[in-house]
């Protein structure tokens, strides 16, 4: 970015100018006039800043205005029913944020108290309950981090490249660390009748939100949770509890969770009938396809992080995760999948969390047609956009983990095309 | 007795799962539900039937509702408004491209329609239908996709005996055989490919949102950057002075002397329930509601292109106008004071609350 835009009429401003020249050289050479931002006394260095207390809970600064949730208008009616996505173009690491996590209501994020909230477990089980919220804090907890993607995130890609922007392909994904009870400690303390099959968990909100989840997955890893990254749940995320079902579809992590019945047989509720199934060319659907398949995408560069500086290092980042445990491996093509290299994980992956990867390469301006493809410890291989049509034709909304391509050209900026 | 060791308590789990009843380490948390607590929120109805209640209603009585509460998103005939979800039609359409899902097409289940209309509908004002209306909403839904004749009254007796089109159409969750497989193993690391093309480019379709705008932002923030203190304080100074001066402008002086700010900004947070259907301010457009701009202070029923119910446009022939205390008495219940509004809102039970909606909208009277 030009600092040319400084305008400034002072002694500073030709200095500034002159910088910028200095700058456009590369490398400094003998002539270049010393970096005012340097050699001058700034302000910030000379004066004060904000005491303590300046904001009790504080915001981005205010250059971070830029890395924030975005929808896309033409997707839905309202945004009262909608989706919106998280910035990863923007951000590096794992952990989401929970001001900039993708938020995905059915009929508007409503404001329930701690105090007004009320649990109840009832249907198959020896004495149904009812919990506050401060019964819920008794119980013995635990901590892990999970992602959660919506099973639609990239499902505007399938006819082909739509939206130019990592944040649009890719951006119905959070990863937080959770804090909550396992599911299985309230069913135990419920009685749960043992021969049942099914629970279905239903939110508080007028959508009701309502699913079906089989006992083994209910038994086995859900997270009835109370705390994101620390601090209660915002809002937009279900506060006060949420249901965190790892590795499964975002529809299932059921917000303001206010009832959990354990039954024989599941609800068949719209949400898992006539949304979140998956039709194949023959008109036949899918249903109960609920783990998300291991996928990967390039953050940076990508259209909205274009490269802007010059040529020589460049550090290639994305995420990749997968439902099905842990990642393993991640590879990067910079020529549309021809040849490939594995690229650095920043740290062995995790079970069903975000992993960040690195490729730290040399770009001396050439077009590039960058992509990623994640394995995760199954051995699962994350397809390209091709083999999946081959399998699911082009009726699918859901479930489309493909392997992306962001098309660089050699002024840095990208495109997301599709390729043969 | 929490003290129990993790990895016992959940060795004991495990064994019970086996064993039979759960009955594993308690810790005495909770209250017994009541058994009129579970009735009040146990209300999913699977396909089997089971929680579906006693009830029934016409295709006759379910074409009025439907006007009355669903149409305004979801057509007259079901056909769906706008982007709304369209409840009709799309028979044989599952394995053309881009097929048509509706009720009629691609539900596979009655009960899960009865159960959605029931638990989250009217959009904005759900559970507010009595439970012939929701058999009556459901019957004319079955009927406006040829399912029944309108001559049908639909009940707890009749609905398991309906088979809609698509109840075979699913199949569960087969990509462990067919994907997995085939997806798995060694990936090729070079020479993959002969050539590579691109076949399609995001920039060609152009749906993305105008990014730019995070761009501009991003540009404006370096051109404010404190190292450059005087740039830093003229700009912000100069958008607000764009921002505030039209809303200046705007507010005739007389209205600005009556209206309490504390009350508007009230006003607005009350608004809060009326914004899942109706917009207003800068921009404002008809939702689900008409938009809210230039309403206080003028005759009922004129705001261009929203389709008012008939029953309102009758009052509006009849010279209502929206004032303070028609307003008022319109805010605190709408059915009464209109019967046959589209207005699915059951009223505002507070005066204040009433008083400061009517001043936000008198901030957007014009």
């Amino acid at each position: 970015m030009s600092k040319g835009s400084n305008n400034n009429p002072s002694r500073r401003q030709f200095l500034s100018g002159a910088a910028v020249a200095g700058a456009g050289i590369a490398v400094a050479g003998a002539a270049r006039a010393g970096d005012p931002l340097i050699t001058e006394v700034q302000q910030w260095a000379r004066g004060l800043g904000e005491g303590v207390d300046a904001t009790p809970y504080g915001l981005p600064i205010r250059f971070e205005t830029d890395v924030v949730r975005r929808n896309v208008p033409w997707l839905t009616a309202d945004p009262i029913s909608s989706i919106n996505f998280t910035p990863i173009h923007a951000l590096d690491g794992t952990i989401t944020p929970q001001g900039c996590a993708f938020e995905r209501h059915h009929s508007g994020a409503i404001e329930l108290s701690k105090d007004d909230y009320r649990l109840m477990i009832n249907g198959l089980v020896d004495t149904p309950l009812v919990f506050t919220y401060a019964d819920l804090e008794r119980f013995p907890r635990q901590t892990h981090v999970y992602f959660c993607e919506c099973a639609a995130n990239t499902g505007m890609e399938w006819a082909g490249a739509q939206l130019n922007g990592a944040q649009f392909t890719h951006g119905m994904i959070h990863n937080m660390e959770y804090t909550g009870i396992p599911l299985r400690t309230l069913l135990e303390e419920a009685g749960f009748d043992t021969s049942a099959k099914w629970v279905y968990v239903e939110g508080a909100d007028a959508s009701s939100n309502g699913r079906s989840i089989p006992m083994e997955k209910a038994l086995d890893d859900v997270l009835v949770a109370f705390k994101a990254n620390g601090e209660a749940l915002r809002k937009e995320h279900g506060y006060p509890v949420r249901l965190v079902v790892p590795g499964w579809e975002g529809n299932m992590w059921v917000k303001w969770l206010r009832r959990i019945e354990v039954a024989d047989a599941p609800v068949e509720s719209r949400e898992e009938t006539s949304k979140y199934t998956d039709t194949l060319a023959n008109g036949v659907s899918r249903k109960w396809t609920w783990v998300m398949d291991a996928k990967s995408i390039i953050t940076s560069p990508s259209p909205q992080a274009p490269i802007r500086h010059g040529h020589g290092p460049l550090v290639i980042t994305g995420l990749a995760w997968s439902g099905r445990g842990a990642i393993s491996r991640v590879d990067i093509s910079k020529d549309g999948g021809k040849t490939w290299e594995t690229a650095r994980l920043a740290k062995p992956g995790e079970k069903m969390a975000l992993t960040r990867f690195y490729l730290d390469t040399t770009w001396n301006g050439e077009e590039m047609l960058l992509q990623a493809r994640a394995m995760d410890e199954t051995g699962y291989v994350q397809p390209t956009k091709a083999q999946l049509r081959e399998v699911r034709g082009e009726n699918s909304i859901y479930h489309n983990n493909c392997i992306q391509t962001w098309w660089v050209q050699s002024n840095g900026e990208a495109e997301n095309v599709e390729v043969s | 007795m929490s003290k129990f060791p993790k990895h016992l308590a959940i060795a004991l789990a495990g064994a019970l799962v086996v064993a039979g009843p759960a009955s594993a380490e308690k810790f005495g948390l909770g209250r017994p539900a009541a058994p009129d607590e579970i009735a009040a929120w146990d209300h999913d109805v699977n396909p089997e039937g089971v929680g579906l209640p006693v009830g029934s209603g016409s295709v006759e009585d379910g074409e009025a509702l439907f006007g009355d509460y669903c149409a305004i998103c979801h057509g007259d005939f079901a056909e769906g408004v706008d982007n709304w979800p369209k409840l009709a039609g799309g028979q044989g359409t599952l394995d053309h491209k881009d097929p048509l899902k509706t009720v009629g097409s691609y539900w596979p289940h009655v009960t899960t329609t009865w159960d959605y209309v029931n638990r989250s509908m009217p959009f904005g004002n759900a559970q507010t239908l009595t439970v012939d209306e929701v058999y009556a909403v459901v019957a004319y839904i079955l009927y406006s996709n040829d399912l029944v004749e309108d001559d049908f009254v639909l009940s707890n007796e009749n609905l398991l005996d309906i088979e809609l089109p698509n109840k075979d159409g699913f199949i569960i969750d087969d990509r462990a055989e067919s994907e997995y497989s085939k997806w798995s193993g060694e990936p090729c690391m070079t020479d993959c490919k002969d050539k590579v093309e691109i076949t399609m480019r995001a920039m060609v379709l152009d749906v993305t949102p105008e990014e730019t705008k995070a761009r501009k932002v991003q540009e404006l923030v370096k051109s404010t950057n404190p190292r450059n203190a005087a740039a830093a304080e003229a700009v912000p100074a100069a958008a607000e002075a764009t921002t505030e001066a039209p809303a200046a402008e705007e507010a005739k002086p007389e209205e600005t002397a009556a209206l309490d700010p504390a009350l508007v900004a009230k006003g607005e947070t009350v608004f809060k329930k009326c914004a899942a259907c109706h917009q207003v301010g800068e921009g404002a457009k008809n939702k689900v509601g008409p938009m809210l701009n230039a309403v206080f202070g003028h005759p009922a029923g004129a705001v261009e292109g929203f389709g008012y119910s008939k029953q309102l446009k009758a009052a509006a022939e009849g010279g209502l106008v929206w004032d303070d205390a028609t307003l008022a008495e319109f805010l605190a219940k709408p059915r009464d004071y209109i019967k046959g509004t589209k207005m699915s809102f059951n009223g505002l039970k507070k005066d204040e609350e009433i008083a400061a909606v009517i001043a936000y909208l008198k901030s957007f009277a014009q």
